[in-house]
């Protein structure tokens, strides 16, 4: 017999499957509902009739649809995510390459964010309706409010243009640096494998005002949620009780108040990672961040399939795995979860 | 990435002068790139090379660079320093590239090159006529934009391209015509190391599309020493180059910045060297600023103008043409989409042309009594609605422009409605389907004559002449003219007769030649402007 956390995780990932499936569907349908032709656009501006048929024919445009889908599905189920046309590489390169890029942003980023929204949820929840919970929610309006853009280039012209004390906002490393040598993708924790310590820290600078710009736009679904499930948490009768048995104040919040409005805080950290990973274009453009927000929107621009139905699907399979990863986290800190997930 | 083949270390250790082994590295992480290594220039662009090979489907114009600075032609264009002193290629003067000369048979049915004995490629094996053949038989057999590019030049067929001995390479044209030698000069017929190639090629890909793609082969000034898509691109000096004088810097870095705001401030902070292809407002707020110069050319033969389809119904009429070309507010256009970078193109003094130059003023300027007047000549005299399509991707510059013509023409009771279309959408709608009644247009061509202008943008059917524009007489002229020498006595009038037809008609009205701005550290030289619109750092200096 398995144990029932491993049949649980082996079941969910059982029910993706068709999730994938649909996904695939209609990404496939979608992008060639795009308004643009492919074939057109990459024949360039001088291209005649006859060049332009010669490139719809080598990328199999030509082929009736379900022709099309089922030579899609024959590549997919050999890895083969196809050959973008725009950056002229395998999409699955693309993906290999950026995804990291992204990842390693994202996760700077969720991590300053929830260092810094976890304990202000608490501490408003603590004092509700005083300045403490005032000042909390100015700055995570603020934070929501300002477009990502914008606080990058406000970032970008403090602490770059006039006080020079970041290093050029030029993607993940500055010119003088090469990349370390490919194993997680991440560039600080790849560069300390091979214990190069200055390259390390030139990634880590590349990445600090970006991963700030996205934490200040993230810290308001983080700090609102812990601040809403602890104010419950809180008022709920186990803590009454647990007060009135006269426990430490510090024992009552951190562990019996702070762990039961964990669940949802942990829910909100999984929507809003998924969220991020893809929807921090702007951020990227303007820190010149190689990611795959941008790659989407660029391939998405020119109607380039290949390479939009791949960043679709590898995010699709993404969401999945953290949706997964929220409920397996949800069964460690709540015994209550398991059985019925 | 696997794309180079200069290890970590190894590009470090060519850094040369300063030598920079590891434990110098942490010095780097004070200096700006700039002043740390004088022997290397950064340059950063907003778009994304996405191949090594201009030859490949799909290739895109940043790319082309690529095809400049890593390649040799046959022949190549002059250089010439222009009134405020930068420098631009010179389409006048054909010079030798690899090959040291060149004759025209008595027949004019072939060209005989003879190639420098001293060129080598990258690999150190000698430049053959071999190689000629098998990269001009490649431009032409691949299809798509090279192909194209070639028949502009008669160069269609392998069968043109004949070795006749190592060092002698014809060419048999299939008609005399000017447009052959100026098209060699172009990215497109670049010389391949076919030796290496062929030996990466399979029966599938016997091109070798998919090696060059990502290895370029040639005998240029630069070798590829590193490419990272959608990151950056590291040129390194080729040493042995022979088709000039070795440029002054060892490296080039190309990073792909894509916003604006980052590049511009890369720029001030002098981080970078060079940003390339600046928007017109950066171009003349930047000229100002201490340290920097910003060089603005006039792109020849290309002219963004209004394009007025005689497939709508109230454009037929020349008069109602005629009508909005008085209408149009060129000198507030200028000045808010072009921030006055650029060449006039209205207010000419005549309705005939004096000379042949191209492009020149047309004979119009905004007098909207007189459009009016024209206006009350036709049956549209109570006015009409048309749609006033753009380009999403050339909003810079599209938006402004369409928003005060559609105020001027307001005034003469012609309603335009501004529709936006996605950049992926606009050459089907423009230039394939040719189905938008009024909308803006900026095409230029690569080869520097009028009538070339013509072939592409006044004949109906041909791709640039989005404006549906048919005219029996102008196709006439550009036939006669397409091929002819410029020396031949009939050449002058006819093109002049065809700029006057276009005076006349106003298919595409005219409204400003845009400029290729790109600003720089002052003491970066040597930046040259090309007709490609991409980046030449074979004169880079560093003082």
């Amino acid at each position: 017999m398995l144990g029932s956390r491993t049949k649980t995780v082996l079941q969910r990932l059982w029910q993706a499957l068709p999730v994938l499936f649909g996904v695939i569907v209609v990404t496939f349908l979608l992008t060639r509902a795009l308004p643009g032709d492919p074939a057109v656009y990459f024949a360039g501006p001088a291209a005649d009739a006859n060049s332009i048929a010669e490139i719809r024919k080598s990328l199999g445009l030509d082929l009736p649809l379900p022709q099309q889908f089922l030579i899609y599905l024959g590549d997919l189920s050999r890895g083969d995510l196809g050959q973008s046309l725009s950056t002229g590489q395998p999409v699955l390169t693309d993906l290999t390459t950026r995804l990291p890029a992204s990842l390693e942003l994202t996760f700077a980023a969720l991590f300053l964010s929830t260092m810094i929204a976890i304990p202000m949820g608490i501490l408003a929840a603590l004092n509700p309706g005083r300045l403490v919970d005032h000042a909390c929610r100015l700055l995570v309006t603020m934070g929501v409010s300002l477009p990502t853009f914008f606080t990058g280039l406000v970032l970008v012209f403090f602490f770059y243009y006039l006080l020079g004390w970041a290093p050029s906002p030029i993607g993940r490393l500055d010119f003088a640096y090469l990349p370390p040598p490919h194993v997680t993708g991440f560039f600080t924790i790849d560069a300390m494998l091979v214990g190069d310590l200055e390259t390390a820290w030139a990634a880590a600078a590349q990445v600090f005002m970006p991963a700030v710009t996205l934490a200040l736009f993230t810290l308001a679904p983080i700090a609102r949620m812990t601040r809403a499930a602890m104010i419950q948490a809180l008022s709920s009768e186990y803590i009454r009780t647990a007060r009135a048995a006269g426990l430490s104040s510090r024992k009552v919040i951190l562990t019996y108040a702070l762990g039961n409005a964990m669940l949802p805080v942990i829910t909100t950290l999984g929507m809003v990672f998924s969220f991020t990973l893809g929807a921090n274009v702007l951020v990227e453009k303007v820190f010149a961040w190689p990611g795959i927000g941008s790659y989407a929107v660029e391939a998405l621009v020119v109607s380039d399939y290949a390479a939009v139905q791949g960043f679709v699907l590898s995010m699709a399979i993404l969401f999945v795995l953290v949706n997964l990863l929220v409920d397996v986290i949800y069964t460690l800190i709540d015994p209550r979860v398991g059985s019925e997930a | 990435m696997t794309e180079s083949k200069t290890s970590r270390r190894g590009l470090l250790k060519g850094a040369g002068a300063l030598a920079l082994s590891a434990p110098m590295l942490p010095m780097l992480k004070v200096l700006p790139a700039s002043a740390a290594k004088a022997d290397t220039a950064v340059v950063v662009i907003g778009q994304t090379i996405n191949s090594l090979d201009i030859h490949r489907k799909g290739t895109n114009r940043p790319s082309y660079q690529i095809a400049v600075n890593c390649y040799d032609r046959l022949v190549s264009f002059g250089t010439k320093t222009l009134p405020d002193g930068s420098l631009s290629y010179d389409y006048s003067t054909l010079k030798p590239d690899l090959a040291e000369s060149w004759i025209t048979s008595e027949d004019g049915k072939s060209i005989v090159f003879n190639l420098r004995s001293d060129a080598v490629f990258w690999d150190g094996s000698p430049v053959t006529a071999e190689d000629v053949k098998w990269s001009l038989d490649r431009a032409v057999s691949l299809g798509g934009f090279p192909a194209v590019q070639m028949k502009a030049g008669s160069l269609i067929k392998p069968e043109q391209f004949v070795v006749v001995d190592e060092k002698t390479f014809k060419i048999n044209l299939i008609r005399k015509s000017k447009l052959t030698l100026p098209d060699l000069a172009v990215p497109v017929p670049m010389i391949i190391n076919s030796k290496l190639a062929k030996k990466n090629a399979t029966a599938k890909d016997p091109w070798a599309t998919e090696y060059l793609h990502r290895t370029p082969a040639g005998s240029g000034a630069y070798k590829v020493a590193r490419w990272d898509p959608g990151q950056q691109l590291i040129y390194e000096r080729n040493e042995k180059w022979t088709s000039g004088p070795l440029p002054g810097v060892k490296r080039v870095v190309v990073r792909e910045v894509p916003s604006i705001s980052t590049r511009r401030a890369l720029l001030e902070r002098k981080d970078v060297d060079l940003s390339f292809g600046i928007p017109d407002k950066d171009a003349t707020e930047l000229a100002s600023k201490d340290g920097l110069k910003v060089t603005a050319t006039p792109i020849e033969n290309c002219i963004y103008c209004l394009g007025v389809n005689l497939k709508f119904d109230a454009f037929k009429d020349k008069k109602v043409r005629q009508a909005i070309a008085c209408a149009v507010p060129y000198e507030e256009i200028f000045k808010a989409a072009a921030y006055g970078n650029g060449v006039k193109m209205w207010g000419g003094a005549s309705a005939k042309p004096t000379d042949i130059s191209w492009p020149q003023p047309f004979p119009y300027s905004t007098d909207l009594d007189k459009a009016k007047a024209l206006l009350s000549e036709t049956a549209f005299k109570d006015g009409f609605e048309v749609p006033f399509a753009i380009n999403q991707s050339l909003s810079s510059w599209m938006e402004p422009t369409a928003l005060l013509i559609q105020e001027s023409l307001g005034k003469i009771g012609i309603k335009a409605k501004i529709e936006k279309i996605p950049g992926a959408n606009w050459r089907t709608a423009a230039l394939v389907e040719k189905r938008l009644p009024l909308h803006l247009e900026n095409f230029g061509g690569w080869l520097n004559y009028p009538d070339y202008y013509f072939f592409w943008a006044y004949i109906k059917g041909h791709l640039f002449n989005s404006s549906n524009y048919d005219n029996p007489e102008v196709k006439a002229l550009v036939d006669e003219t397409l091929h002819m020498e410029i020396d031949n006595p009939e050449y002058a009038p006819k093109v002049k007769r065809l700029i006057e037809i276009a005076f006349e008609d106003v298919p595409r009205i005219p409204l400003w030649q845009p400029t290729l701005s790109s600003g720089m550290t002052s003491d970066l030289e040597g930046y040259e402007f090309w007709f490609h619109r991409q980046l030449d750092a074979r004169k880079f200096k560093k003082t």
